[in-house]
């Protein structure tokens, strides 16, 4: 699978993310309180709804539109009306900037 | 569009999947994120000091009025006990079904559950229900949680500001629920894997009741009902009144919560009891913003929205009349005027679905 440059780290804020779309699909980039950098998929898996819209509380986020929410490092779904996991994806960081393999 | 039909089964509800309705994307104002996150950041704080109160002011208001039964000294007390029984426990439960009143999980849990119990509705079944609600505000056929519908049936809608339509609807439903899990029209919304989710909660629900009844009658007196039960009726009419606000006699199938919501200044009472859900365009617009923080959150977007109803009183005076108006002409709706400030209503929407009308000359 290829790697993706996706950012560059500073920009995303800590305990935060950001949207990134590539290839007709949407990913969630995040920038985790421990100080790495996570991908999952863009779209909540309950509806439509882009996750960068959300709030990323520690390594959680939520979707901004009825918060479900998932833990961004896994994609395990954590609270209802999310049931399904979030697909996450591999990320490594390289001179600065964040790449994805999708 | 003409004669709607509201059943999630109907035509309508198949119209609006087919159309494309359900899949559009809805307007937001603009917020810059780093703005919108201080606005969503969660903190226990307010909702403790509020639920403290509530509770606190409960238990008085109840001990005075069982103190004073069955003399009539003991009205005023029931009264104001039944108000924050039968109407805040609706924003309670409103507010901690979204999960953003408190920061800690489980206290949002606690007051949705004892919320739920109180105003009457299924925990299980209705954070599903409300869902579909934000998803599609006001889609007919769609969203399970119109309050007006058009016609509207005059009568009915007095009637319920005694709760007595939700009751005589929740009984039937809580003993079904009870007996068999979720209704067809439920298991619409309401994933499989939360249907015995829905049957056990009822279970517990109706426990609760029969053993409140039994009680009655063993002290052969309704008192246990004055505390449990029949507040839901005799105090639900400040949630009848604050809800029927929120979005009648404005828009339906509209993708634009400037059209089809309203905010109206009120009273520090009635936004205690309401939980500030009188900033509804605002509620809809940012589900996750925490009631605490949307009057910071209205100064922030108010450019961009219709001018708030000043009171309760001129938001009634405003919607009374497009109420009625429905009666004879389901299609017509109010469409307030936005400051210069802002953009332009989404109703593009409108016009595109098929079967409906283009947007009425509105006042």
């Amino acid at each position: 699978m290829p790697w993706i440059d996706a950012c560059a780290t500073d920009d995303i804020d800590a305990e935060d993310l950001i949207r990134f779309d590539h290839g007709g699909a949407t990913y969630a980039i995040y920038h985790g309180v421990d100080g790495k950098f996570y991908a999952t998929a863009g779209k909540c898996t309950h509806e439509d709804v882009h996750l960068c819209d959300g709030l990323v509380m520690d390594f959680m986020v939520e979707c901004p539109k009825h918060n479900g929410q998932f833990d961004y490092r896994t994609g395990e779904a954590k609270r209802l009306p999310a049931c399904v996991n979030l697909r996450t994806f591999p990320v490594k960081v390289e001179a600065d900037r964040v790449w994805i393999e999708v | 569009m003409g004669n709607r039909d509201y059943d999630l089964f109907g035509p309508d509800a198949k119209r609006a999947v087919e159309s494309g309705l359900t899949a559009a994307e809805w307007y937001h104002s603009d917020v810059p994120r780093k703005v919108m996150k201080e606005l969503m950041a969660r903190s226990d704080g307010p909702a403790m000091r509020d639920t403290v109160i509530l509770y606190g002011a409960m238990i008085v208001l109840a001990g005075l009025g069982i103190a004073l039964w069955p003399t009539w000294w003991s009205a005023p007390f029931w009264l104001a006990y039944g108000v924050l029984y039968g109407s805040a426990s609706d924003s309670r439960w409103h507010e901690c079904s979204h999960g953003t009143a408190f920061r800690t999980p489980w206290m949002n849990d606690a007051v949705y559950q004892i919320a739920s119990f109180m105003i009457m509705r299924n925990s299980a079944t209705w954070r599903w229900s409300h869902a579909r609600h934000h998803s599609e505000t006001y889609f007919v056929g769609r969203d399970p949680e119109i309050a007006i519908m058009r016609p509207t049936e005059m009568a009915k809608l007095i009637v319920n500001f005694f709760g007595i339509l939700d009751v005589l609807k929740f009984i039937p439903n809580l003993v079904q629920n009870a007996l068999t899990g979720p209704s067809a029209a439920e298991r619409t919304f309401v994933p499989q894997a939360e249907w015995p989710k829905v049957q056990r909660v009822a279970q517990v629900h109706l426990a609760i009741y029969l053993a409140t009844g039994a009680l009655a009658l063993a002290m052969g007196s309704i008192l246990p009902l004055m505390v449990i039960g029949l507040p839901r009726l005799y105090g639900a009419w400040h949630h009848v009144m604050t809800g029927l606000l929120q979005h009648g006699g404005l828009a339906d199938n509209v993708v634009d919560h400037r059209l089809n919501s309203r905010t109206v200044y009120m009273n520090p009472i009635s936004r205690f009891i309401y939980w500030n859900m009188n900033y509804h365009v605002e509620h809809h617009m940012f589900p996750m913003v925490p009631y605490h923080a949307l009057p910071r959150l209205h100064e922030i977007i108010k450019h961009d929205l219709p001018a708030p109803n000043r009171s309760i009183a001129e938001g009634f005076a405003e919607m009374w009349p497009a109420i009625k108006r429905q009666l004879a002409h389901q299609d017509y709706f109010l469409k307030r005027d936005l400051p210069a400030t802002a953009k332009p209503y989404r109703e593009d929407f409108q016009l595109y679905v098929p079967g409906m009308m283009p947007a009425p000359a509105a006042e």
